[in-house]
């Protein structure tokens, strides 16, 4: 039975425009079905419908993945540090969807300061997988991915810094778009690594994450980095690729690929091709080296970001032995996570005294590589494409113990997160997971130059289409 | 590999208290980590240039310009300890 | 034994009086309730994020010009790390290894960069306030926090405690010249720090140094450096090796100690701000900063002795203490017939015998002082009556004609008045007289003496050996 909950949000939009929904209805039937919430997607839920703006967003609900600053609601970033902070303002592009007539309907669970790829590293509990209650929903943005999925919110944010929102979003079987880096302002967003922080969204189709992308780009005068988009986000149309060169790289879809993803993603390049693609074999010979690049620079400027964590100005406290030092020590030790511990030690031992050039200054260099190596593809492609994740989502716990096998889920969303380009995940049907069980959404990534995302979108709306994905199951 | 000492070192550095159990599982944990990390060491990247940002902008000044700070008791209101109209901390000169 | 030289260089940290902080709109604080000038920027609230001030910029760049540094074309901020409850990020937004300025000269003293950061916040220390049972805390005001910094390094090339002192007073004059800060040592917009060594006379390989932190006046400064020279002679005349340190100079009882503590060893982790972006200096921005220097103290210097034919010494004096300068400029337009080269001696003479580091906060306004040059010039008073009423300005201030006529200063002159007394001197002192004939001038000043005593020093002295002179037929 169809519920306005299986509308896009722009179909949602149009019947509100048209009369047929009233505004209130559609965000009192999120706001409920998300206070109902049995995924642990959402750590905070609305109590009723705030007024909204004016606006072409006809006062929509939309999800926020916890570490968006909001004015006097909870924003705790995953983190038991955080546990109650209430800002004195809200961020940047929250505050231009709210003028968009957008509403908060709620806050969605994350890995402690976006530090994670599984969702399991919340101090407020694991959110679970619509599509299957023993697995992951990816992460960090595994709250917002859920509630889209699970149709608890018709579109969220997330943040990606080494594939946060596409990893989650192909997890869970929707759409998910990390913009280029720069084009949505990072103020108000709780820094994890602030070169690679970029925010984005989690849709149940293309066309609406143009819609909402396109109410999110701006420069920010309050963020020195942020540029906006150089034109208007148009929503895509395509439904051929003709002519449209695709790009496959080698090092991202040969080994460490499940069988069942691989099989997934190379049915979707046939299809690329029957819609009149040029479909072939690419080289980016520095992605390998991404990921080690990657957790020396995100750790790094983490250590750094998260030092401001002490017990002075806001959050958990913790007296320790009466010092200074031991207040210190006693709040970061008792309001930090194992993962984010590991990451501020990992980083702070790579900026330290005799290390930094070793470390964090070969990894600015393999950074540039990488960004090398997609200029030199782009120069004969106009997208590169490869599975999202290199694998369905995983099983509850299955990789706590592992960090390194943990990491290893980002080795397809790295090699753009550095590089600072756009990408896309858009669901790639059902495969089958390695270990048995229900077969889960795998995701197909598209990745374009820098401010390519009208391009991106056109492209990814034509291969939604033709795959044809249907997302209701996990809107049980 | 990270010896007890490096991680009980950074941990300083880094401001966190690590029980025994934890400097000796991070010692071990983060020393793959850092293996899989010196793959990097082995490339060739004499002559390359270190990428610190991916935008290219420059100067993006703010004018001189002062807007309305925040009120006092906003400043406050996160606080954990206040006394005297500020944040109250163990003094750094008793001890730590 | 061996003669021992030091070798000093400053570090100066100069408060920019900007109207906002370095990174943040807040307006900059002057004694404001406490914590009332923050906002999420300036307290570190998560997901707040730094803008650079292009006002710190121009007078960065200002300070640069000034001191004839390389401006450079592209220069980065880095963050460098460590946990103080003054610091809200913690880590303070600094430059690094690409400063805004490097190189330049200021006074004979080389410059070895110019930078810009935001200063940290105020700790209060709950003991201050009398609370016993809360010595052990302190309370943080995030005022302060964020201020625009200049860090101004000069190369080792001050040699003394004394030439230090005269390099951050031409330092100060130069800043204040520019109007980029109050320089007030007292309320700390200006700071120093001095790193110090000391090496056999003649020899070039550089000692061991330590660095003494944060002395807040000139006096202190000079004083704190001659203490930490003499430490160290003793410690190498009694055969020890100079550690290196971080010391501190407690100026009430001259003693010297080591701020080293188990968190000395420190590793700041220096790493380029992600949040923000290159400062790249445009024309614009060059333009900009050029059109703003006014006369600098070098180019006063230049003018004092050139235009204004003063000796090079007080030109010196007078350009690079500029409230000296000032006040003699003053006096001068108050009184264009003053001759400037006696009236730039007159403002030496006074700011010698009063206590102000400014003239112009003392009684004797620069009108008065140039209007005593006049009257002496026109020989309305004599030199030894001009000091009394001088006197009589220190003392109480007021108008130096209305002292003139109210003591009876005026200068007794004219050969009808002053000739019966010198032919009545020379009348008393016949062996004076006869040395006088004989070509010996010496004993004239037994004659003026005479004719001084006579008129209560109204006499000219050189008016008094004319006449004489003329007497005798000589
Ligand atoms: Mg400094
Ligand atoms: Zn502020």
């Amino acid at each position: 039975m169809s519920t306005l909950r299986d509308l896009t949000a722009a179909q949602a939009i149009a019947e509100i425009e048209s009369g047929a929904l009233s505004s209130d209805e559609v965000f009192n039937a999120y706001r409920e079905a998300a206070a109902g919430d049995t995924l642990n997607a959402y750590t905070w839920v609305a109590d009723e419908a705030p007024t909204a703006a004016e606006g072409p967003l006809s006062g929509l609900p939309v999800a926020l993945k916890d570490l968006f600053c909001t004015e006097g609601i909870p924003s705790q970033a995953g983190s038991r540090i955080l546990e109650g902070y209430l800002p004195p303002y809200t961020a940047a592009v929250v505050e231009q969807l709210q003028a968009a007539g957008s509403r908060i309907v709620g806050k969605t669970n994350q890995d402690e300061f976006a530090m994670g790829s599984s969702t399991e590293n919340s101090a407020y509990g694991l959110t679970l997988n619509p599509w299957s209650a023993d697995h992951v929903p990816g992460g960090s943005s595994g709250g917002s991915a859920a509630a889209v999925a699970a149709g608890l919110a018709p579109w969220a944010l997330g943040t990606d810094t080494g594939g946060s929102i596409r990893q989650p979003a192909a997890l869970c079987g929707i759409v998910g778009l990390k913009p280029t880096y720069g084009t949505v302002s990072r103020y108000g967003m709780i820094a994890f690594a602030s070169s690679l922080d970029q925010a984005g969204t989690f849709t149940r189709d293309v066309a609406d994450a143009a819609l909402l992308y396109g109410h999110m780009t701006a420069r920010d005068p309050r963020d020195s980095t942020s540029i906006g988009h150089p034109e208007a986000i148009a929503i895509p149309t395509a439904e051929r690729l003709d002519g449209v060169r695709l790009g496959v790289p080698e090092e991202l879809t040969g080994d460490g690929i499940e069988p069942g993803v691989l099989a997934a993603f190379n049915a979707s390049l046939k299809l690329a091709q029957e819609l009149g693609a040029v479909v072939e074999t690419c080289r980016l010979p520095h992605a390998p080296h991404a990921l080690a690049a990657y957790y020396v620079l995100a750790p790094a400027e983490a250590s750094s970001n998260l030092a401001r964590f002490d017990g002075v100005r806001y959050g958990h406290r913790k007296p320790g032995d009466g010092t200074l030092l031991g207040m210190y020590t006693a709040t970061r030790e008792a309001g930090f996570g194992d993962e984010v511990k590991r990451r501020i030690l990992i980083g702070t031992y790579a900026l330290s005294s005799g290390y930094y050039d070793a470390y964090y200054g070969t990894a600015q260099k393999v950074r540039t590589k990488i960004a090398d190596d997609f200029r030199d593809a782009f120069t004969r492609f106009d997208a590169i494409v490869s599975p999202t994740s290199p694998g369905v989502a995983f099983k509850l716990g299955e990789k706590t113990g592992d960090p390194l096998s943990m990491y290893l889920n980002d080795v397809c969303t790295v090699p753009a997160s550095l590089a600072g380009l756009p990408g896309i995940s858009i669901p790639n049907g059902l495969a089958a997971a390695p270990g048995g069980g229900p077969e889960l959404p795998s995701g197909l990534q598209l990745i374009g130059p820098a401010f390519s995302e009208n391009r991106l979108l056109e492209y990814a709306h034509a291969l939604e289409h033709a795959i044809g994905f249907d997302g209701s199951g996990a809107r049980a | 590999m990270l010896s007890r000492d490096q991680v009980l070192h950074v941990a300083v550095l880094a401001r966190l208290a690590l029980t025994d159990e934890e400097v000796d599982r991070y010692a071990t944990e983060l020393s793959g980590v850092l293996d899989h990390i010196e793959t990097i060491s082995a490339l060739d990247l004499d002559d390359v240039k270190p990428t610190a940002h991916v935008v290219e902008v420059e100067n993006a000044l703010r004018p001189d310009v002062p807007h309305e700070s925040l009120p006092l008791e906003v400043a406050l209101a996160q606080a954990p300890l206040v006394a005297d109209g500020g944040f109250q901390v163990p003094s750094p000169q008793a001890g730590g | 034994m061996t003669d021992y030289e030091a070798v000093i260089g400053l570090e100066i940290h100069v408060q920019l009086r900007t109207n906002t902080k370095m990174f943040c709109s807040c307006a900059l604080s002057f004694g404001e309730e406490p914590n009332t000038r923050t906002c999420p920027v300036c307290l570190g609230l998560p997901g707040s994020l730094p803008v650079a001030n292009a006002g710190a910029v121009h007078y960065g760049l200002m300070i640069g010009l000034a001191v004839g540094s390389e401006l450079a074309p592209r220069s980065i901020f880095h963050r460098k790390n460590y946990f103080y409850p003054d610091l809200p990020k913690g880590y303070q937004i600094s430059q690094f290894d690409e400063p805004l300025c490097l190189g330049g000269n200021l006074g004979g003293v080389r410059i070895h960069r110019v930078h810009l950061e935001e200063d940290a916040a105020k700790l209060v220390h709950a003991g201050a306030s009398g609370r016993i049972q809360s010595s052990r805390t302190s309370v943080v005001d995030f005022n302060r926090g964020g201020t625009p910094l200049a860090e101004i390094v000069t190369e080792p090339d001050i040699a003394s405690a004394e030439q230090a002192g005269e390099f951050l007073r031409l330092l100060r004059t130069t800043l204040r010249t520019l109007g980029v800060s109050d320089v007030n040592m007292e309320e700390g917009s200006l700071r120093c720090d001095a790193n110090i060594s000391i090496r056999p006379v003649g020899a070039t390989e550089l000692g061991t140094k330590t660095e003494l932190k944060n002395m807040n006046s000139f006096r202190f400064i000079e004083r704190g450096i001659r203490a930490e020279i003499a430490r160290q002679e003793a410690v190498v005349a009694a055969g020890g090796k100079v550690e290196q340190e971080t010391l501190h100079f407690d100026p009430r009882s001259e003693a010297i100690t080591s701020l080293r503590s188990k968190e000395q060893a420190h590793d700041y982790r220096y790493f380029p701000e992600p949040d923000l972006v290159p400062v790249a200096i445009t024309q614009e921005m060059l333009d900009a900063a050029q059109a703003a220097l006014p006369e600098l103290p070098a180019a006063r210097e230049a003018r004092f002795v050139e235009d204004l034919s003063l000796s090079a010494d007080a030109a010196r004096q007078l350009s690079w203490r500029s409230e000296q300068g000032d006040f003699f400029e003053s006096a001068l337009s108050a009184n264009p017939s003053a001759p400037a080269r006696t009236t730039a001696n007159w403002v030496i003479d006074l700011v010698a015998r009063i206590d102000a580091e400014d003239p112009a906060d003392g009684p004797v306004t620069p009108a008065a002082l140039g209007r005593l040059v006049v009257l002496v010039e026109e020989k309305v008073v004599t030199g030894s009556g001009a000091r009394q009423v001088l006197d009589r300005l220190i003392t109480g201030g007021g108008d130096p004609d209305e002292i003139v006529e109210a003591e009876g200063l005026t200068a007794v002159g004219g050969d009808d008045t002053l000739a019966p007394i010198v032919a009545a001197a020379l009348q008393a002192n016949p062996d004076v007289v006869e040395k006088l004939r004989g070509g010996d001038m010496k004993p004239v000043g037994v004659i003026v003496g005479y004719v001084m005593k006579e008129t209560k020093g109204r006499a000219d002295g050189a008016e008094v050996t004319r006449l004489v002179r003329a007497q005798l037929g000589l």
